[in-house]
C-alpha cells in the first residue's frame, strides 16, 4: 500500500498535533475519499473536515478530484489573510 | 511584484516600485493591525502561508486584473509572523493611467486576495486566549 503525504496548515496543523499526515493511499482515490480518511484515522480533525479546502499542486481541488501519490496534496480551513 | 516576507513592509519602496510615467494613478491599501473586532480586544496577530500556492495564487489574481483593467505595474506584499497592533500585515500597490481604474484594480486585489489566497490568522485576545480565525464558524 503506497501513501499520501497531506500537509496541514492553521487550525487543521494545530488539531491534528502535526503538520503532514500520511495516508494510506491506491492512486486515483478523490478527494471526497481523502477527507473520509483523515476524519477515520485523525479523529481530532473531524469538526473541522466539513469546512477543509484542499489543494493539490497549488490550485484547489473538488471532492471528485482525483488524487495520486506524487501529487503535492495540502488540507486547510477557510483562508483569513488581509 | 509578489512576496511573502516575515520583515517589516516598506509601503513607501513598495509604491515608487509600482510608479511610471505611462501610469496618472497610483493606489496604495495597506492592511494594518487593528484593536477591536466586535468588541473584543486583539493585542497581536500571528500569519501562517502556504507559500508556494500563496505566491501561485497571487500570481493568478494579478494576471485577472490584468484582463479586466489596464494595469501598468501590481506589487502585492503579505507578511507572516507575529505581528504587532498597528503593524502592517498586507499592502498592494497598482498603477493605472487612471484613477477609477486604479481603485477598482486595487480593492479587486485585496478583496480576492483574502478569500482565495491561503493566509491564516491566529487572534491573540487580551485575555491571554488565542483562535485562529477561520471565517464559516466555530469548530471548538
Amino acid at each position: 500500500m503506497k501513501s499520501l503525504a497531506v500537509k496541514l496548515f492553521a487550525k487543521a496543523r494545530d488539531l491534528a498535533g502535526r503538520d503532514v499526515v500520511e495516508l494510506d493511499w491506491t492512486d486515483g482515490e478523490t478527494v471526497a475519499d481523502l477527507k473520509r480518511r483523515l476524519s477515520e484515522q485523525h479523529p481530532k480533525l473531524e469538526p473541522l473536515v466539513p469546512r477543509l479546502l484542499v489543494a493539490v499542486n497549488n490550485d484547489y481541488a473538488t471532492d471528485s478530484a482525483m488524487l495520486n501519490t506524487t501529487d503535492e496534496v495540502a488540507c486547510f480551513p477557510p483562508v483569513s489573510g488581509g | 511584484m509578489i512576496e511573502l516576507t516575515h520583515q517589516p513592509i516598506d509601503y513607501h519602496a513598495l509604491t515608487e516600485a509600482v510608479r511610471s510615467p505611462q501610469s496618472g494613478a497610483v493606489v496604495l491599501f495597506l492592511g494594518t493591525v487593528r484593536e477591536l473586532t466586535a468588541g473584543r480586544q486583539t493585542v497581536a496577530l500571528d500569519y501562517e502561508g502556504y507559500p508556494a500556492m500563496a505566491e501561485a495564487k497571487l500570481k493568478e489574481l494579478e494576471t485577472a486584473a490584468r484582463a479586466r483593467w489596464p494595469v501598468d505595474r501590481v506589487a502585492i506584499v503579505h507578511r507572516l509572523g507575529h505581528l504587532k497592533l498597528g503593524d502592517i500585515s498586507v499592502a498592494v500597490a497598482v498603477s493605472c493611467p487612471h484613477r477609477k481604474q486604479a481603485f477598482e484594480a486595487g480593492q479587486f486585489l485585496i478583496d480576492e486576495l483574502k478569500v482565495t489566497v491561503p493566509i491564516w490568522k491566529k487572534e491573540n485576545w487580551s485575555d491571554g486566549s488565542t483562535e485562529w480565525v477561520h471565517p464559516g464558524g466555530e469548530t471548538k
